[in-house]
Formats: C-alpha cells, structure tokens, sequence
C-alpha cells in the first residue's frame, strides 16, 4: 500500500503566542508536527507492519522550517517525505490543491491520512478538500481503522459517545482523531535513522496549482484574553455550596 | 449577497436552541433566510422557525432508513443541491459533532470558502470571527467566492425571536447513497437524555484533583441533579477515568457554557483553549495559586470533596 500521511508544522500548543501588526503572529516560537497528525502517521506505521512492502510517504507544505516536522514523521515511521516548500501562507483550498498536486506528482494513492484539524487555523476540513479533489471518500475524527479486502472499515466518533462505523473504498482519506492510537514517540535510534531518509523539495510555484475559485484570509488578529475578575467565595463549604447555588440561580439563571 | 441557508439540527421534533441562535445570527446580516431540514418536519419545527425569522423552510427530505439518512456524504449532497437550486449563496450550520462532519463536506463539494467555529460573521461582507491558536487569538478571516459556508460555535450567540411569516418546499431529488462510502452502524452512546457537552447551558467538569474513576462518579452525580453536561481534563480522560468523548480542551471539545464549573482542574493553557469563552467561570480548587484561579469570575478555595456533596445536597 501506498500511505501519503499530510503532515503540518504548527506553533508548539504550550508557546506563549505574540501577535504582530494585529495581522500575524510572531513565529519565533517552537513549531512541532500538528499534534493530530502524530496519530495519522502513528497509525500508518501499524499499517505497514500489517501490509509489509507499504511504503510511507509524508507530505507537508510549509516553509523551508517545516522540514524539522517531516523529520519528526519520518522518525515516527514514514519512509519518506515531501516538502512543498512555500514562504505563502495559505487557506485550506490551497493547501489541499498543494497537497493533491504533490500527491498526483508523487505517485497513486491507497490511502491519505491527516489529522482531524490543525491546532493552529483550527479548520477542520483540508482532509475534505483533498477527498473532492481526488474524489475518494472521507471521513474524519477517526478511532479505530482496519484495511481489509480493498476496504477500510473505520469509526468515527461524533462527540458525547457517539460513533458512526463506514466502510470506504480505497483509495480514501481519514481523518485521525486523538482516539486512534497512542502515538509513537521515537527512540533516539529512530531519530538517528530517520536523518538518513529522504525528503524532497518542491516549491509550490514548480508545482503549478490552479488557483482556488474561493479564499479565507486573516484580515485582523488580536489576542483573546477574557477579562475576568475573580471573586472569592468563602466560608464553610456549606455556605461556599450555598452561595454557588445562588449564583446559578440569581446571576446565571440557569436553575429554576 | 442573495440568499442564506441554514442548516437546522433538531433533537425530539424540536429545533435545538443552539440552531435558534444560528438563525438569529444569520439575520443580523441576511434579509431573507432559508432553512434546510433534514430530518423531517414537524408542526413544531415549522413554528419554531417562522418564530425565529425564517422565511421559507426546504424540507431535505432524507429517506427515512437511518444506514441512508444518517450518511454524511448523502446529506452533505442533499444541502449542496439545495444551495445550488435555491442560489443559496451562504450557508450557515453549528460547529456541532455533525456539523464537523457535514460543513466542510458541504464546502468541498461546493469548492467554496468555510470558517468553522464562528463566534460571528456579517453574511453581506463575508467577514467571520474565530478563534484560532487553541483559543489564544481571535481572528477575523474575510471570505471571498461565489458562495460562503459558515460554522458557527453553539450558544454563541443567544436566540431571540423575530416573527415572519413562512412557507414551505420540499426537494426531492435523487437521494442516492454514494458506492465508495457507506454507513454500516451507528451507536448514540450513553449520553441519552443529557445535554451534550458542546450545547449545555452548564458544564460541570472534573480533573486530576478528583483521583480516580469512582470519584469522578461525584462530577457524574452533580451534572445530573444540576442538569448539566459533565466534562473532564485531559488527565481524567487519560487515566482512563471517562471516555474522550468527555475531554474539554485544545484537543478536546471547545465549549461556551453559560457557566463551566471547574473541579480540580488547574487550568492549563491547553485546558482553556476549550473553555475561555464561556459565560462565566467558577473554579473550585484546593490552590489558591492554580493558574484557574486568576482568570475565573468565582474562585471557590477548598476541597472538592466537601464542596460538591454539600451542593447535591443543598439542590
Ligand atoms: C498537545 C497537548 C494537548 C493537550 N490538550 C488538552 C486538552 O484538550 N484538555 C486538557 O484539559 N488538557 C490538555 N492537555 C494537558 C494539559 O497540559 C494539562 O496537563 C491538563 O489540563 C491538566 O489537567 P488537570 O487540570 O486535571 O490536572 P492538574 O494540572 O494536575 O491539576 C489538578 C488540580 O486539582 C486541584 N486539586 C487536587 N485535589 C483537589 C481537591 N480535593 N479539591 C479541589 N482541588 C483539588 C489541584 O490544586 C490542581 O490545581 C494537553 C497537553 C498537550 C501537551
């Protein structure tokens, strides 16, 4: 099996985030591989150890910095990776139509693992994209995956236990959800290893992607601190209780 | 702009209060708004929506077999035939579980821009506000395209009611299940009858400070006599105390209670990236120097262990 696993360079969760010109941020911040896709790649690797002779392929567009997060995939168990490399930042119609175009380029797909949303634009949906513009099924927030026959039979979990079990023709896209795996964290031998795998370059402009017919654009940033004004409740735990009911009722009026 | 669609979501014959608000953000923007039902209509859902400001409501008309009806990719066609038939140039829908699933179907198929998670947007100059960077900055992302798809985050914005009269149509064009995916079952979980995390007006939530999985039952008991969703830290979940389904967070669910009740929970930055925007926060924590106790509105200082059984029995 041929197993593309999209990958994203995203700012470390725990980075303090400073926001510059009110448009970007400022991004001397540690940037680590989306935490999403760690599950996506984690999973292709138990795949490969199912289906000897796949191969591995991760895929990620971003700037020349982004490598660092392909390396982190290949130490995770890709075979391989692909930088599309771009100094643009752009939206998920374009990433898709990259991540398609170095998918096209790089040879036929089985299968294409994302992670179900990056932590940094939050939006949900490249994996969507890419599943249009190959016209494979998808499916996001995965938790269990099993390939069988020319199938992949997967559930997914819609929140509050909610689960819904396809089953999808290969080639398909999935979206990894945290639910899916464990994933792996490399040994320093990994590490090691995966210095000497291949990652090659492409710029996203010797790629010729169309333009997309729609855009999302970041027109105004501003840091979304709440200002709260803690208020102490004391007392008895009797009357902290008692307080805590009152303000249910009387302030929030969400009891009766 | 010429027309809005919205998607409903409606639970028990009635339209969710979550899809309400929707509709009341979509008409701050939108002088005519359609709605998109799919799940069959009853009299109810019609008053509702008329009540709301709906003008037409497009019965979807899914078949009825759940394998079919319940299919993303059967329902993400049924909305983009409708967008396209109607000239529905925006669509709007919740951030909900479903709507993770359907909108951005909805948006690929339609190769259009989409935000998810809005707590806002103008539907004339397809502005839309988010928050982006596990809930650290609040962007505001201009759309352009033909046609605009919107999330919006549940109980962002409250429902108010606007009468209008409405009328009703229903689609039913070719329902057909697509042969490279298909639903083979289907499991609603436990949470019957409670609210769900994402949509409930209180969220009770428990963390590394309730110590185990009999203990966190005291969160469990509290959000039933309360009528709230009950939540979890990532360490709860991690240790297996509750299922994921329950993690609020960065890599959990991002949540907007009225209130969110925060037991035993030092409030990690990863931690309020699924919380911050809630109405109002009460802390109840052992440490007066957790980080949650300087970015709440009622720091209640004591052990949770004494607190919560006094309110269960108070109530
Ligand atoms: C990539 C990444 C993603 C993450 N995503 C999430 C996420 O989505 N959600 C999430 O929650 N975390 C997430 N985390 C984990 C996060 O960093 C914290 O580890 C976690 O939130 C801490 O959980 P906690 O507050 O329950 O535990 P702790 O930080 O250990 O806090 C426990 C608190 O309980 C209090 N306490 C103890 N006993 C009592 C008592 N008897 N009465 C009252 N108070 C008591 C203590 O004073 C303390 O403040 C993520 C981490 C990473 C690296």
């Amino acid at each position: 099996m041929q197993i593309y696993v999209c990958v994203k360079h995203v700012p470390d969760s725990a980075a303090n985030i400073h926001i510059v010109d009110n448009l970007k941020i400022d991004e001397s911040v540690p940037f680590l591989l989306n935490p999403y896709d760690e599950h996506a790649v984690t999973e292709a690797a138990a795949l490969k150890n199912q289906v000897p002779g796949s191969e591995i392929i991760a895929v990620c567009l971003g700037k020349k910095d982004a490598e660092s997060t392909v390396r982190s995939a290949l130490a995770m168990g890709a075979d391989r990776g692909v930088l599309v490399e771009t100094e643009k930042t752009c939206d998920s119609m374009a990433t898709a139509r990259a991540l398609h175009a170095a998918i096209v380029r790089d040879g036929p797909a089985d299968l294409i693992l994302t992670g179900k949303e990056s932590i940094d634009n939050e939006g949900m949906q490249t994996q969507f994209r890419i599943g249009a513009l190959f016209d494979f099924p998808v499916v996001t927030n995965a938790v269990s995956l099993a390939i069988k026959n020319g199938k992949a039979t997967v559930t997914c979990e819609l929140a509050g236990g909610r689960t819904r079990t396809f089953d999808l023709t290969l080639p398909c896209v999935i979206g990894a959800g945290r639910g899916l795996n464990t994933p792996i964290y490399p040994t320093f031998p990994d590490v090691v290893k995966s210095r000497k795998k291949p990652i090659e370059t492409i710029t996203l402009s010797e790629l010729n992607v169309p333009a997309a017919p729609g855009s999302t654009k970041i027109v105004a940033m501003t840091p979304l601190v709440q200002k709260r004004h803690p208020q102490k409740i004391t007392g008895s735990p009797l009357a902290q209780a008692a307080e805590i009911i009152r303000i249910l009722r009387q302030e929030a009026k969400v009891l009766s | 702009m010429k027309q809005a669609g919205i998607i409903i979501e409606a639970e028990h014959g009635q339209v969710k209060e979550t899809s309400l608000g929707v509709i009341t953000l979509a008409a701050k923007t939108a002088d005519f708004l359609t709605a998109l039902v799919m799940d069959g209509i009853t009299h109810e859902i019609t008053e509702q929506l008329a009540e709301y400001g709906i003008h037409t409501i497009v019965d979807l008309s899914l078949p009825e077999a759940p394998a079919i009806r319940l299919n993303p990719a059967v329902r993400a066609t049924a909305v983009v035939q409708a967008a396209r038939e109607l000239n529905l140039d925006r669509v709007l829908g919740l951030s909900s579980p479903e709507g993770k699933d359907l909108l951005p179907r909805v948006a690929a198929l339609l190769d259009a821009p989409l935000v998810m998670d809005c707590v806002d947007v103008d539907l004339n100059t397809g502005l839309a506000k988010t928050s982006q960077y596990s809930g650290k900055v609040m962007a505001q992302i201009q759309l352009t395209g033909e046609t605009l798809v919107f999330g919006v985050r549940p109980n962002a914005v409250p429902p108010e009611p606007r009468p209008v009269p409405a009328k009703t149509v229903v689609m039913t064009e070719n329902k057909a299940v697509p042969e490279n995916i298909t639903l083979l079952s289907w499991d609603n979980g436990d949470s019957e009858g409670r609210p769900s995390l994402v949509e409930a007006d209180i969220i009770i939530a428990g963390g590394r400070g309730l110590k185990n999985k009999d203990n966190f039952s005291l969160i469990i008991d509290c959000a039933e006599k309360l009528n709230a969703a009950p939540g979890a830290s990532r360490v709860a979940v991690d240790e297996g105390w509750v299922p994921y389904a329950l993690q609020v967070g960065q890599t959990g669910e991002k949540v907007s209670p009225q209130v969110y009740i925060a037991c035993g929970i030092s409030g990690s930055i990863q931690h309020f990236a699924g919380m911050k925007t809630a109405k109002m926060i009460i802390a109840v924590n052992k440490d007066e120097n957790a980080a949650i106790m300087a970015n709440c509105d009622y720091q209640v200082s004591g052990d949770l262990f004494d607190i919560l059984p006094e309110i269960m029995k108070q109530l």
